[in-house]
């Protein structure tokens, strides 16, 4: 047997969610549930954290994850691109319990890059003249229309990755890595539920996606399915 | 008259029939995802799948074989083919809104006669979301729309134009139903093909939109 792997990262799932205060905006990752860090959602759940602004592609599905967060009126706000495979969303929605930005999910992925990479705002041709761009800039290039995008940034996120290294050194599972890379460097503080922390040397250089700079908190998953 | 499951199996052939080998394509959410079940491993199509996967293969064969972290567009397991790759969503968006992809296959509610789509929003209707629409509407080469002809309570869904938010200015190329096949040719929509055992007039009667037609009408089953 190897020696148990010490991460100065590593914390419980309720002290990583106690970090998380009234009024943040917080991204979580994930597409449908794959890559959704549902541990730290779930024990979120159990706190009284309230008023979130939620960034992230699904706002879960009915009763799961941010499913429940919404049920439990802890999100005021939600942006995202796809919200409407849970009908708790739509409904809260329509009655006016939560606000909604869509945005389409290529602009929602490329508005995270940017946030993490410095870059303020951007231009991209996808959504210019829909109802989707009705109150934003647009301006030709090359006689093409382009919507002026803003980029997101966030107090904390939420994300899964596969394992992780003492220092944070992360990698992702198949189709579970969607948004997750580019969230662990749009936020301040990066709080990442993973299926087990291994000591450092034993990731290949080559495996690490997301570098352990963009890594604040390690929380191991019980969940089987990690 | 068809079945629905006969009407989705027919248009799903008839897509497949359209696609070149060695092609890279995307599958929308709804009828499309269904393809990756028609492709031919040698006709070497690579399919793309907006949440990371290049090279996404079948469904599963059994719910023991299916794994949670290997999903497509529309949340339901998969496989990978060899050569298969996955990667974040900003570059999987970089891929369509950057032209590398050469089709995406995409489901509609409305078509107009210029080829402007609408496939996100039916107004007064429980939806709030668009996905990877816009984008794979505006990023790929082509657009392969395949759709029943007519709505559930039998509108048609190709229109003169559209009353439902459109998904982008870019027109799309090629549709596909049950009934028929149409190209789009300049301005408008020329009917190339006819579904088996449907008439010229049928479709006249089923399609708001005006359509010119080819001199030579091939059917397809």
């Amino acid at each position: 047997m190897s020696r148990r792997p010490q991460s100065e990262k590593a914390l419980s799932a309720a002290d990583a969610v106690d970090k998380i205060s009234n009024g943040d905006v917080m991204m979580v990752g994930g597409f449908g549930q794959a890559g959704t860090p549902l541990f730290l959602l779930e024990t979120l759940a159990e706190t009284r954290t309230r008023d979130l602004t939620v960034i992230s592609n699904n706002l879960g599905e009915q009763g799961v994850g941010l499913g429940r967060l919404l049920l439990n009126r802890q999100i005021s706000r939600a942006i995202g691109s796809f919200f409407t495979n849970n009908p708790d969303a739509v409904k809260a929605s329509n009655d006016g319990e939560i606000s909604v930005e869509l945005l389409p999910q290529g602009t929602l992925a490329e508005a995270i890059r940017a946030g993490g990479a410095g870059i303020p705002a951007f231009y991209t041709p996808t959504g210019a003249d829909t109802e989707l761009s009705r109150d934003k800039e647009v301006r030709a290039f090359e006689g093409r229309n382009y919507v002026l995008e803003r980029a997101l940034r966030a107090d904390v996120a939420l994300i899964k990755a596969g394992r992780a290294d003492e220092l944070g050194n992360l990698t992702y599972d198949k189709s579970a890595r969607n948004f997750n890379p580019a969230m662990a460097m749009a936020a301040s503080l990066v709080i990442v539920e993973v299926s087990e922390i291994v000591p450092v040397g034993h990731l290949s250089p080559e495996e690490i996606v997301t570098p352990h700079i963009f890594v604040d908190h390690l929380v191991e998953s019980p969940n089987a399915d990690n | 008259m068809l079945t629905i499951e006969e009407s989705r199996n027919r248009i799903l052939r008839r897509a497949y029939a359209e696609l070149e080998t060695g092609s890279v394509v995307n599958l929308g959410v709804g009828l499309p995802t269904a393809l990756a079940n028609l492709i031919d491993e040698d006709r070497s199509i690579h399919i793309h799948s907006e949440n990371g996967i290049l090279g996404v293969g079948p469904s599963p064969r059994s719910a023991e074989d299916s794994d949670p972290a290997l999903i497509n567009a529309g949340k339901q397991p998969v496989t990978l083919t060899p050569g298969g790759s996955f990667f974040d969503s900003a570059t999987s968006f970089a891929m369509i809104r950057g032209g590398h992809i050469d089709v995406a296959v995409i489901g509609a509610l409305q078509i107009d006669e210029s080829g402007i789509l609408a496939n996100w929003l039916v107004p007064g209707e429980n939806v709030l979301g668009v996905g990877g629409a816009m984008d794979l509407v505006t990023g790929a080469k082509r657009v392969l729309v395949v759709t029943t002809h007519c709505t559930k309570s039998g509108a048609p869904k190709i229109v003169k134009e559209c009353t439902y938010p459109i998904t982008a200015t870019r027109p799309v190329d090629t549709i596909i139903t049950e009934r028929a096949l149409f190209r789009r040719t300049g301005d408008g929509l020329q009917l190339a093909e006819l579904g088996d055992g449907f008439s010229l007039e049928s479709i006249y009667d089923s399609t708001d939109a005006e359509f010119e037609v080819s001199e030579n009408i091939p059917v397809f089953a």
